[in-house]
């Protein structure tokens, strides 16, 4: 296969798409806590969301560096794929470790976006990132679960049909490692809601349709269980890379924005007689944002590379998302430090996507546990935790 | 019957516009092109008409410098069946494009050609009127709404004032006005379709057409700087500044 990162067709047409949802939308949604529905139908209707569903399920069996492309290009836009870009990867598990009939059952609604697959329940209140702590059960009553439990910070789940849903199968005390027992199952939430799922929405300091969900002793079909039971959890991790890559391409396109906009301004804003941008104290923080951007861009292309040869890029995709994470950041910082005052209008945009680039310094993986990630699977450290 | 869009490349309509430091023409290096969105609406009115089963084969046709097979993909990726690019490096008059058009259309025969009524960068709006004198055929331009039957077509317009119908039979030409339709977004399926459907490239030569210039541009100018305006506190005072300082009334 040609190895093909830049897909300059795609990245064309997703900003056209864009321009029909200019700051003025975003901003509304942002001001009502509004659910972005008519972009999300825009992307689904032109199929970017089934970009790495195979063909023979009615996506277009891209690759990933695809997927990049358009997330990339909707932050670079000005827009947030945060309210949709799950529908894209969730899938994954289904994919990879789904038997045959589950694949036919949910991937071609999945690809052509009549069926929502973009809640994914892992996150407890009481565990967080201790995810092998994790108090959700489900115990196996004839041709059933019975799930009981809560989660947290489970996105999306108000628009959404399915939810990949982690729980224990097994206690804890009964199996030989923490990380067995766990399952993974496909939870229809149409015919469980508002009876034994309740879903509430949590406001946050940006838009994000994030919600804390709880399981009442709700029944879900045998049949939903995905691959084996007490495996879920290496199932979840196989999908980590991919998730990995493609927040760090969100986080490019964020980047990209500040730079842009921070540039711009610099060179049209004018004070004390001349652009400020014409002051290094102005110039330096952008250039070294970009430079900053620049390099996690080139770390992130070598994780893609690495995950399209079908390799386990878990290093290249754990560090691309710290960098490129970081890198946002950073470019955010320079962009409302070099507008002043400006930045802190809603009308300029800035507040808003500065707002919306904090989160990728926590989730979903934070900072700190990349770090021990790599001091102990990359360095050979002692775990830490 | 084939239809054939004609598309244009043009500085995308989201950037500001700079005159080169020579003076001789807008600045055009490393800044966003796109398709002349009149051009879009044009390939989405085509691609409408073969949906609905009265046309077979929908012909993207650019002509200009090799990049504009990028837009020819566009078109490509809305639907459009193949491509025809006229390639040069020269200045493009509306004249050299009617006649390149022309003769394309000589080649192919379709039973309608569909051109933006102008395109974003110079405004010219010539193109479209120029191509249908050169092949004696009937034309409708500015349409607002395109209705085909059989052999005949009607065509509503915008014009001061209201609305004008016309109707006349194909082969013809119309240029597409602001509110014919909505074009559609490509999809990700047909983005990559695009990538290989044909798109043949040749030069004005190929074609014998003479390409050359009749106009001359002696100079491109930014418009004057609009300068800040005022508020005033009263009409009193505005009457008196439209009087004394201004001196309009
Ligand atoms: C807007 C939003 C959307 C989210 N969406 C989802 C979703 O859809 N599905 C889902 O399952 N989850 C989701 N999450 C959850 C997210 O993945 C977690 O918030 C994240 O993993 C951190 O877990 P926590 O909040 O429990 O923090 P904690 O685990 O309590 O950690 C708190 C802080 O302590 C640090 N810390 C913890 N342990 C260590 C250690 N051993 N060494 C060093 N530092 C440590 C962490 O890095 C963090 O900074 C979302 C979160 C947010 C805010």
């Amino acid at each position: 296969m040609k190895y093909e990162v830049e897909h300059p067709e795609i990245r064309e047409n997703v900003a056209k798409l864009c321009a029909d949802f200019p700051g003025e939308y975003w901003r509304k949604c942002d001001r009502e806590q509004a659910y972005p529905t008519e972009f999300v139908q825009a992307l689904t209707e032109a199929g970017f969301l089934g970009v790495l569903i195979p063909e023979e399920y009615g996506g277009s069996g891209l690759p990933i560096s695809a997927a990049c492309a358009i997330l990339e290009e909707v932050h670079r836009n000005g827009c947030n794929a945060a309210a949709c870009h799950a529908q894209m990867y969730t899938m994954g598990t289904v994919l990879r470790h789904g038997s045959e009939e589950q694949k036919q059952r949910y991937l071609p609604g999945i690809a052509d976006g009549s069926l929502r697959l973009q809640a994914f329940g892992v996150t407890e209140p009481t565990s967080g990132t201790d995810t092998t702590a994790l108090r959700t059960t489900a115990r196996l009553e004839g041709d059933q679960y019975r799930v009981n439990g809560q989660k947290i910070w489970t996105s999306r789940a108000e628009h959404s049909d399915l939810m990949l849903l982690l729980c224990r199968t097994t206690p804890r005390d009964q199996v030989a490692k923490k990380t067995d027992g766990l399952s993974v199952m496909l939870v229809d939430m149409r015919e469980v809601r508002g009876k034994s799922l309740t879903i509430r929405p949590i406001r946050t300091m940006m838009n994000h349709a994030t919600t804390e969900v709880f399981f009442d002793d709700m029944p879900v079909p045998k049949d939903s269980l995905i691959g084996e039971e007490g495996k879920g959890f290496r199932y979840i991790l196989s999908g980590m890379n991919a998730e990995r890559i493609l927040i760090s391409a969100e986080c490019v396109g964020d980047a990209k924005w500040f730079i842009e906009k921070a540039a711009a301004y610099a060179g049209e804003r004018s004070v004390f007689n001349r652009p400020i941008g014409q002051n290094q104290g102005i110039q330096f923080p952008i250039a070294q944002a970009y430079s900053q951007m620049r390099s996690s861009e080139l770390m992130l292309r070598e994780a893609i590379r690495l995950y399209e040869m079908g390799e386990n890029p878990g290093e290249e995709a754990n560090l691309a998302k710290m960098q490129c994470a970081d890198a946002s950041w950073a470019a955010a910082e320079a962009c409302v430090q070099t507008h002043g005052g400006f930045g802190f209008a809603e009308e300029y945009d800035i507040e808003r996507k500065f707002r919306e680039a904090r989160l990728y310094q926590v989730a979903p993986i934070s900072t700190n546990l990349i770090l021990s990630y790599v001091a102990e699977h990359v360095l050979g450290l002692p775990r830490s935790y | 019957m084939k239809i054939l869009v004609a598309v244009k490349r043009v500085l995308d309509y989201n950037v500001k516009a700079r005159v080169n430091s020579e003076g001789t023409g807008i600045d055009l290096a490393n800044v966003k092109m796109s398709m002349n969105p009149f051009d879009e609406i044009a390939v989405e009115e085509a691609l409408r008409i073969k949906e609905a089963g009265k046309a077979d084969e929908v012909i993207a046709v650019s002509m200009g410098v090799s990049q504009s097979q990028e837009t020819i993909r566009t078109a490509l990726a809305m639907g459009a069946d193949r491509g025809i690019l006229v390639e040069t490096d020269a200045e493009l008059q509306p004249l050299a494009v009617a006649k390149l058009l022309a003769a394309i259309a000589a080649r192919e025969e379709p039973g309608l050609v569909i051109v933006g009524k102008q395109a974003i960068d110079d405004d010219s709006n010539q193109t479209g009127q120029m191509f249908a004198a050169l092949m004696d055929w009937p034309q409708a331009t500015f349409a607002s709404s395109v209705e085909i039957d059989g052999e005949q077509m009607k065509i509503s317009r915008e014009v001061d004032g209201g609305m004008e119908s016309l109707s006349m039979s194909l082969p013809a030409l119309i240029t597409t006005d602001l509110r014919l339709n909505e074009p559609r977004y490509a999809k990700l399926p047909n983005i990559m379709k695009a990538k290989k459907k044909p798109l043949d490239v040749m030069s004005p030569e190929d074609l014998e057409v003479d390409i050359s210039s009749r106009l001359k541009t002696l100079k491109v100018e930014e418009p004057e700087q609009r300068k800040a305006g005022e508020i005033v506190g009263s009409v009193a005072e505005l009457v008196d500044k439209l009087k004394n300082e201004a001196k309009v009334i």
